[in-house]
């Protein structure tokens, strides 16, 4: 699979013009063609929510004639929105935080530590690669109903820690031990402990491994729809995903108002995104290497 | 954190850094056992605290729910009280025996080769040409991974209105005179699937992109430098350096889009419901599961099909891992990776 991919990959690309490096006409042209067919569909929603049930219905695929912002007004008043977004955020940063804290410090044990079961314990985060949320999520389902916590969001924030961590210790133990033993060595010197370097060298020096796995998880956590699914029953408690699809079936003939909201939902992760880009694509680099 | 600063003497840590599994069973002077073996309880208690909340984190909700679906997998159970009904192996006899079932692996077979199909040389020659130096570089990049970060719900919820039989889709295709390409999409069983196959595309493909794309920064520049000096084209350059160098990058996100393929839910669940998707021909394993286990009550059937999505998967993430990326992982999974 890998040989034919590479080779019709080589063979659309051989002899089309000299070596250049630089963008010709060309590589713009495909380059803004990928981005049309890209946010094409995202500007469909986008503009959707700013035209009427009338103008979707007369011309689908038309542009907003005149503009109508009243669709985002009533999503934005209603409370039923801020609480989702609220148990949204709410879950995203426990789990951002959570997986990182704990990744961080088992990934320190894991890059700079001696020990008998190393690797095993390497290769059980690692084999948790292997363990997608789908595959376990009814007995999780089972699992969280006996802990009492359905309808809550710390039934939805926990696995989801758990089922992070195997790429949070993947792209973190790398970059843990690229660190020098010299600075380990220089700390003890000057009197830290082994917990004193892990706080005041490792937890600053790891920083962009640290926003990578951040990031991820924040988004992840964000975007997660089956475990929700499974786990919040209960309108009050709902995430973002959830709501869109709630309110996408209550108000499925109001088309202009289903995209409205679904378009506002979509907007934290995006600038969330778009702030910290550059640390994901340098953070991949580092993991893709190791 | 004051105390543990103070405790050992900067000798005796200093020890402890050095200190490989050879070095520790070095005979030392009696004097300074005592303090060998502080530092050895020491970096104990370290481990387990700093370890531990990971671990048990994990394993209760990784590993107990992975360990429990296949213990359930031999009962008939609603899911109320402990499961009492042993019925061995007859939850996995109906899945093998079940034609639905068989329709799921067709179409989740049909995911993952033309996944890769689709998306694996596109999104390749796109990263060569992004990896240029063109103009707007940063920003080309956010905006090709906006699909990506955008959630499946949004995705599902966007693309179903739009290919509806009266959506923006096939308004678009009457405007530019297309008009007789107009299709349900959606519901038609022999065109849903590769609908699907577009979405899942669309959606996926700026992952590849900057994955590749961070493959290549990795790469040094001098090696193309120099084969330019010697004559090579640019295409040339990118099929005998870049894209061998690339190689690893391109296996491991195979590896990553074909278990995804294989755990498709999200997506089919969203715009085709749990009904419709077996009718319209999209159905897959996770979304047969979801439907003939929790939906239906049947929670050790439901079990069971984990179960074998699972072993499925591990069957081919194994083979995958033996023959393709066993020279790029050999590393990373056992031993500390060049770097």
């Amino acid at each position: 699979m890998t040989a034919l991919t590479y080779r019709a990959g080589a063979q659309r690309s051989r002899g089309r013009r000299k070596a250049s490096g630089r963008g010709t006409p060309a590589t713009y042209f495909i380059a803004l063609l990928f981005i049309s067919v890209s946010l094409a569909p995202v500007l469909y929603i986008v503009l959707g929510g700013f035209r009427t049930n009338a103008q979707i219905t007369t011309n689908p695929a038309g542009l907003p004639g005149p503009w109508e912002i009243g669709n985002y007004v009533d999503v934005l008043s209603s409370s039923i929105f801020w609480r989702q977004l609220g148990n949204s955020a709410i879950a995203g940063f426990a789990t951002t935080i959570g997986v990182v804290v704990l990744g961080l410090m088992v990934s320190f044990v894991l890059a700079r530590y001696r020990f008998r079961g190393r690797g095993a314990m390497y290769a059980l985060f690692a084999a948790g690669l292997m363990f997608p949320i789908t595959v376990a999520i009814t007995p999780l389902y089972l699992l969280i109903k006996d802990l009492g916590l359905t309808n809550s969001l710390a039934g939805v924030i926990l696995p989801q820690i758990a089922f992070a961590l195997p790429t949070t210790v993947i792209i973190l133990v790398p970059f843990l031990r690229a660190i020098p033993d010299e600075l380990e060595e220089a700390a003890s010197i000057d009197g830290a402990s082994r917990l004193g370097f892990f706080f005041r060298m490792i937890v600053p020096l790891s920083l962009p491994g640290v926003v990578t796995t951040g990031i991820l998880a924040f988004i992840g956590s964000w975007n997660s729809y089956i475990l929700p699914l499974f786990i919040l029953n209960d309108e009050g408690s709902y995430t973002l995903p959830l709501g869109v699809q709630a309110f996408a079936s209550q108000y499925s003939v109001d088309t202009a108002k289903v995209l409205a909201f679904t378009s506002l939902s979509m907007i934290p992760a995006l600038i969330f995104f778009t702030i910290f880009q550059r640390r994901i694509v340098g953070g991949l680099t580092g993991a893709v290497k190791g | 954190m004051n105390t543990t600063v103070k405790t050992p003497s900067p000798a005796s840590s200093a020890e402890a850094t050095t200190a490989g599994s050879g070095a520790r069973r070095a005979p030392l002077p009696a004097g300074r056992r005592g303090a060998r073996k502080a530092a050895d309880w020491r970096q104990r208690f370290e481990i387990a605290v700093l370890s531990g909340p990971a671990i048990v984190v994990f394993v209760a909700f990784v590993i107990v729910p992975v360990g429990m679906a296949a213990f359930y997998g031999f009962y008939k159970w609603q899911g109320y009280g402990p499961p009492t009904d042993f019925v061995g192996l007859d939850n996995y006899k109906i899945i093998f025996s079940d034609s639905a079932f068989h329709e799921v692996l067709s179409h989740n077979g049909f995911i993952v080769v033309l996944s890769l199909i689709v998306q694996g040389p596109v999104a390749i020659v796109l990263a060569l040409l992004l990896n240029q130096k063109i103009r707007g570089r940063g920003l080309i990049r956010v905006l090709i991974f906006v699909p990506y970060v955008i959630s499946e719900v949004i995705v599902g919820t966007g693309w179903s209105l739009m290919l509806q039989t009266n959506g923006a889709v096939n308004d678009l295709l009457a405007d530019i005179g297309l008009g007789a390409l107009k299709s349900d999409w959606l519901s038609d069983p022999k065109i849903a699937i590769w609908s699907l196959l577009v979405i899942i595309s669309w959606k996926y493909i700026g992952f590849a992109v900057i994955l590749f794309l961070a493959g290549l920064q990795s790469i040094p520049e001098e090696l193309s430098e120099a084969a330019a000096i010697d004559g090579a084209t640019y295409w040339q350059i990118q099929r005998s350096i870049t894209l061998p160098l690339l190689g690893p990058t391109i296996r491991i996100w195979a590896f990553l889009s074909v278990i995804g393929s294989l755990q498709l839910f999200d997506l089919v669940y969203i715009i085709w419901g749990q009904y419709i998707a077996s009718t319209a021909g999209t159905s897959t394993m996770a979304t047969y599961m979801v439907a003939n286990g929790r939906n239906s009550g049947n929670y050790g059937f439901g079990n069971a099909v984990a179960v074998v999505m699972f072993v499925i998967s591990l069957a081919i993430a194994l083979i995958y891992q033996r023959f393709v990326l066993s020279r790029d992982t050999a590393g990373a999974l056992t031993e500390r990776p060049k770097k």
